[in-house]
């Protein structure tokens, strides 16, 4: 089978505006969840990880000028922003992918641009930018893709399924190149909605701690550039050696009592790689904070005699990114890989789930050369997808 | 040379899969594998058209009452489509379902934003939000048929038939699935146009099909076709 080697990457969180400012802010600690108080956000102060408003215009600006746009940037929405940035960044060096017709660009979200249903928005916007093709639509128009975009909206599992899909339409041979970016932006929408199920962390949230009291939101993008046919001079490629999903057949927003379905996900994303338990170096894992999510996934990460693993969630640093989380955790995990570093899993303390997992307490050098990327969400729905280094 | 060891390529060609069932459901009528199942003229509302087509299914399902549009047409597209064959021969982890619409959960978000619209009648709700998720219609297909595999939802303009074959075809080579349901869920308002099929691979289907009814062979034209002609 054709591998499919990861060419170029991009992060913007409430960290930074590229994977390298996002991975030196987890390198130093840095935690991008605080205290919010904007009536436009929720009525009362809640805990964000929010992308930095001034600095997201003036990189726009600087896109805009770079290809030469007319367009004015208040003719773009926030996220439609974040996109861009996301995937001009990602795309420095290779412009000329955008424009292959052997090009497959892939946008995971789960909201889209839902902020335009609030009032405030209305005269702005017309009401078509609420559809996500339509999202599709602007973001392919202004690198002018050729294909149209494949849209991806499956709950949390999002990110991963887009790079599991953009993986299989290349080894299967239908394209040789995908950009598969993923994105959401905080909203009143889906603040109000997980505090209704009393979901939210009053404090930066703590992924597999024994006092963690729920989720953190974030608003985030990533994109991860992908070919199947890697130029010779190319440093050693990271490869997506294997990917599945599942469902839990269980209940709409709870998740699995056993962490079965999970599992397994887990085995045959290992088994499609040809990877034992044993080779798995690193797991970065879904680690809401939730006490069902994250107990779920211990039981799974057991199931699949993973505990020895060392393990982490991202969320802790820029909280729960919905639609750009499987991207950006999977490209935070993959800079582990290359950098031959395990980042410490921000906001845990004590551990507080039923299985001994190895949670990382404190970053350390340590060899990794095979990662996995769990998640799982609203729907039932689980994914597991493996980085592997030549 | 045995067929595992053929490139992608080529075995996508010896590809064999079936549509062994479907079900259209479209301005008030009811279509499951070439007959009409349900006819009501003059039904306005799109609560009252799903209501009778629940009552005539005569399922017993007392959540469905608490699903939102999107799930109760994919819901019973799907108890029509399995209705006149089985997937019980399947390993719960080997079924699979990819799902697609135009608007997403928009018609449920719609709702979920009233609840949010005045902060002096804010009473957002838990039971509407779980549902501003397009995929969650695959999670009540998935507990109700105790369907375990592969499952994502595609968004897209316009029904793409193209689409879902690639996608379904791309799950039946690697071996990730050895049935997938798949289909087009779309409610907007009193609007509603939902296709079901049943895909199975041609050598390993559960059933000989009910009378009157010709497998077709799983392709965008015939999907087309399906959800053009009825």
């Amino acid at each position: 089978m054709k591998p499919v080697c990861i060419v170029n990457d991009n992060i913007i969180t409430s960290l930074g505006f590229t994977t390298a400012e996002n991975i030196a802010a987890i390198k130093n600690g840095t935690i991008g969840i605080r205290t919010v108080d904007d009536p436009d956000l929720y009525p009362s102060p809640v805990q964000l990880s929010l992308i930095e408003t001034d600095q997201l215009f003036s990189k726009f600006a600087e896109v805009l000028q770079h290809y030469k746009k007319v367009s004015p940037a208040a003719s773009f929405t926030r996220l439609e922003k974040m996109f861009i940035i996301s995937i001009y960044d990602a795309l420095k060096g290779q412009p000329m992918i955008a424009g292959n017709p052997r090009t497959l660009l892939v946008i995971s979200t789960t909201k889209g641009n839902i902020n335009l249903l609030e009032n405030r928005h209305r005269t702005t916007f017309s009401h078509k930018r609420l559809y996500l093709w339509e999202l599709g639509r602007m973001i392919q128009t202004f690198f002018g893709f050729v294909n149209t975009p494949l849209i991806i909206s499956n709950a949390c599992i999002s990110g991963v399924v887009a790079l599991m899909t953009a993986s299989r339409f290349l080894q299967s041979g239908a394209y040789d190149h995908a950009v598969v970016a993923g994105g959401d932006i905080a909203s009143e929408f889906v603040i109000s909605g997980f505090q209704s199920f009393q979901a939210l962390s009053p404090a930066p949230c703590k992924p597999f701690d024994l006092n963690r009291t729920g989720l953190s939101l974030g608003e985030g993008c990533g994109t991860m550039v992908l070919t199947a046919i890697p130029e010779k001079n190319e440093e050693p490629c990271i490869t997506i050696a294997g990917a599945a999903t599942s469902n839990d057949a269980n209940h709409i927003s709870g998740p699995s009592r056993t962490g079965q379905e999970l599992s397994n996900a887990i085995n045959e994303a290992m088994k499609q790689a040809s990877l034992d338990p044993a080779a798995i170096d690193y797991i970065s894992t879904h680690g809401t904070a939730t006490l069902f999510n994250d107990e779920m996934e211990s039981k799974a990460i057991e199931l699949c005699s993973l505990l020895e693993v060392p393990v982490n969630s991202f969320k802790g640093y820029w909280g729960h990114t919905l639609g750009a989380a499987g991207l950006i955790e999977s490209i935070a995990a993959i800079s582990s890989l290359k950098d031959n570093i395990l980042y410490r899993s921000a906001g845990f303390e004590t551990l507080g789930v039923q299985a001994p997992l190895n949670v990382i307490s404190a970053i350390r050098k340590d060899q990794i050369n095979i990662c996995l990327k769990t998640a799982s969400g609203f729907g039932g729905c689980n994914a597991a997808i493996i980085f592997q280094k030549d | 040379m045995a067929d595992a060891m053929l490139p992608l390529y080529f075995r996508k060609i010896n590809m064999d899969l079936l549509i062994t069932s479907y079900c259209h459901l479209h301005d008030n009528k009811v279509i499951v594998n070439d007959r009409l199942f349900f006819y009501q003229e003059n039904i306005l509302k799109f609560a009252d058209f799903i209501k009778s087509v629940y009552k005539q299914e005569n399922v017993n399902y007392p959540k469905f009452y608490k699903m939102d549009p999107i799930s109760k047409v994919g819901f019973l597209a799907a108890e029509l489509v399995l209705k006149q064959t089985t997937i019980e021969g399947y390993h719960p982890e080997k079924v699979g379902v990819v799902l697609s619409n135009s608007s997403s959960s928009l018609d449920t978000d719609i709702a979920h934003n009233e609840t949010i619209k005045n902060r002096s009648s804010y009473f957002p709700s838990p039971s509407v939000f779980v549902y501003t998720l397009p995929n969650i219609v695959i999670g009540e297909i998935c507990i109700k048929n105790k369907i375990k595999g592969e499952n994502v939802f595609l968004i897209s303009e316009t029904f793409n038939g193209k689409l879902l074959c690639d996608y379904v075809n791309e799950l039946f080579i690697n071996e990730r699935v050895e049935a997938c349901l798949c289909g087009w869920v779309e409610v907007m308002g009193n609007n509603c146009n939902a296709l079901m099929v049943l895909v199975e691979h041609a050598g390993r289907k559960q059933n000989e099909g009910v009378p009157g009814f010709k497998f077709l062979p799983f392709n965008a034209e015939n999907l087309n076709l399906i959800i053009t002609l009825n």
